[in-house]
């Protein structure tokens, strides 16, 4: 297993695309085993979340409360089994648990819970809520002269959500620069395409009028993705979004772009066929 | 027993200065506020230390966010605004983010009940004990006082994990004793009663302890028992009173449904049915008015709650 503790930082292209790779095929392995849960947004979100733990985030996973780790909030608490198989990998739990998402007293929930899994750090699944904890995370921290970061990832239709933009004057108003957010901007939700269910465009210039440094990508494109990264922790002064434009379902041919896979799991002839076209890719 | 001397004092104007000596003592507290600072007199602890203090704007919602975020770094947030506000417009907040994520932090809300007088219903929080006290790992303090005030928020800093404190806007008078110390969970028992127990909280201790004097006047047996800590219920208090008397009655600034009275009676229906009768609002909201008229319409008075345990008791 790779070490990714506080030590070995894991910058190479390659080997965060390989990461990224095994990371799809165990998300879609536990929703599978588990026959429910939320496929299209974990895999959109996969590159730049494994992006982030694994070549930004300081953090050791036998010691998950560590003073000085850096934070990670999965706002879209519906990509919980990408978080999971990012712990996993990462080595905060046996490889095996995946097996019990969503099982009755797993710690690998539905959706997250901090109470159940030492590594998250607060419970969300409930939309729109977790850049406010992101907030305050950032701003004790420098309060206590932390140098640690905070990274917060939400959804294109949780910014639907009010509460998220009184997150976003909040970190503007206390110039919040050691926070990090990104938009999964996958173009979907529930009940269809998000410019169709509640416009939210023009998404990169809003943040821009809400005062924050905003960084529009391929989420798919790990060099851009680094870049970004790396632009956002030298951005001082204002908070920094990164808007990730991504695709639903990424990775897998018959998932990409489908609404319904949204809320649905794999099959298991599904998996099969989805693990083969990851691994081939 | 209510203290003549000393003027009445609102509870919010405890908390203002009780959160500024804790300031003083405790580097770790920090306090949000909604805009309402002036109001919830958070803005004494403000002006000594502007870089613990965070105002959120009108934005309940992400400030109890910003606060679990705190909380969760080692700080130990209050978080105040209006009592309708706090607990209404981010219950789902405080349900994720402070009790299911468990994190440490003091909703501190002022303006609750029907005190808040002239504003009118819109502002005044008659569901906020009940909305709290269905949420698992919270706690839920409705000090009666000014002394039980100071007492409860630093209680509460010492206390580990979401606590929901119900204060007031209007001046109440003196009730407990001056060298009284809260403890989480325990109910004060002024006295207790062969005939009735009162058993009141908030505003309504001061008014239960003048309806007892009248009642025992007359004979009736009349105890009070300030249950300030309405989650987690004192219950062996509650069971002991219930035991010994014929009659309960619950005093309240707030609906009976799910307050004070409901929280008594799901404990005695269950441990020692007793007749209960309830005071407080019977599933109404509030108008504009006076504080004062506002009780009289609504039943929290003196005069309602002597005449509510003489028709109970036949007496």
């Amino acid at each position: 297993m790779m070490n990714a503790a506080v030590k070995g930082k894991v910058t190479d292209v390659e080997e965060l695309k390989q990461i990224t790779k095994n990371i799809r095929v165990n998300i879609l392995h536990m929703l599978t085993q588990a026959g429910s849960g939320h496929t299209g947004g974990s895999l959109s979100a996969a590159d730049i979340s494994v992006a982030i733990y694994f070549s930004k985030m300081s953090f050791d996973p036998k010691n998950p409360s560590w003073e000085d780790r850096d934070r990670f909030i999965m706002s879209k608490g519906h990509a919980a089994p990408l978080v999971y198989s990012i712990m996993a990998e990462a080595g905060y739990f046996p490889k095996e648990t995946i097996d019990t998402l969503r099982d009755i007293e797993s710690p690998l929930q539905g959706h997250p819970c901090c109470k159940k899994l030492p590594g998250i750090e607060v419970s969300t699944g409930s939309l729109g809520q977790g850049l406010s904890v992101a907030n305050g995370m950032a701003l004790g921290l420098r309060l206590n002269n932390n140098p640690a970061r905070v990274f917060c990832i939400m959804g294109d239709g949780e910014i639907q959500e009010g509460q998220i933009w009184e997150a976003a004057m909040t970190a503007a108003h206390y110039k919040i620069d050691n926070l990090c957010a990104v938009v999964d901007n996958n173009e979907l939700q529930i009940d269809g395409p998000v410019e169709e269910v509640m416009g939210i465009q023009p998404v990169h210039d809003k943040w821009e009028a809400f005062g924050w440094h905003t960084i529009s990508i391929d989420g798919h494109d790990m060099e851009e993705i680094l870049r970004a990264l790396n632009e956002a922790e030298n951005t001082n002064g204002k908070p920094t979004v990164i808007i990730a434009n991504t695709t639903k379902g990424k990775g897998v041919s018959f998932f990409e772009n489908k609404v319904e896979y949204h809320g649905a799991a794999p099959t298991h002839e599904e998996f099969e066929k989805a693990v083969e076209e990851i691994n081939n890719d | 027993m209510i203290d003549t001397e000393k003027k009445p004092k609102a509870t919010r104007n405890a908390y203002g200065e009780a959160l500024l000596d804790l300031g003083k003592k405790r580097p770790d507290i920090v306090v949000l506020d909604a805009d309402l600072s002036g109001s919830t007199k958070t803005a004494v602890f403000a002006k000594e230390f502007p870089d613990r203090f965070f105002n959120m704007g009108i934005a309940e919602q992400d400030m109890v966010g910003t606060a679990a975020g705190l909380a969760l770094t080692g700080k130990v947030p209050f978080a105040s605004t209006f009592a309708v506000f706090e607990t209404g417009r981010a219950w789902d907040q405080i349900r994720l983010t402070v009790c299911y994520s468990n994190t440490n932090v003091k909703l501190v809300a002022t303006h609750s009940g029907i005190t808040v007088g002239e504003d009118g219903a819109s502002h005044q929080a008659l569901e906020d004990i009940t909305l709290m006290r269905a949420l698992p790992n919270m706690t839920v303090i409705v000090p009666a006082d000014a002394t039980e005030t100071v007492s409860v928020i630093n209680a509460v800093a010492d206390y580990k994990g979401p606590v929901y404190v119900r204060l007031g806007r209007a001046k109440v008078p003196y009730v407990m004793p001056d060298d009284y110390q809260f403890e989480l969970g325990k109910a004060f028992v002024f006295n207790t009663g062969k005939d009735v127990n009162i058993i009141a909280a908030g505003i309504m201790v001061g008014i239960a302890l003048e309806a007892a004097e009248i009642l025992s006047k007359d004979g009736i047996d009349t105890g009070v028992i300030n249950m300030s800590t309405i989650k987690p219920l004192d219950e062996a208090t509650l069971l002991s009173v219930a035991e010994s008397s014929k009659l309960i009655v619950t005093a309240e600034e707030h609906s009976v449904i799910g307050g004070l009275g409901g929280a008594v009676c799901e404990f005695l229906s269950e441990n020692c049915p007793v007749p209960v009768k309830r005071i407080g609002t019977h599933d109404t909201f509030g108008c504009s008015g006076k504080p004062a008229d506002l009780l009289k319409l609504h039943g929290m008075t003196v005069e309602n709650i002597v005449k509510t345990v003489r028709k109970a008791l036949n007496k």
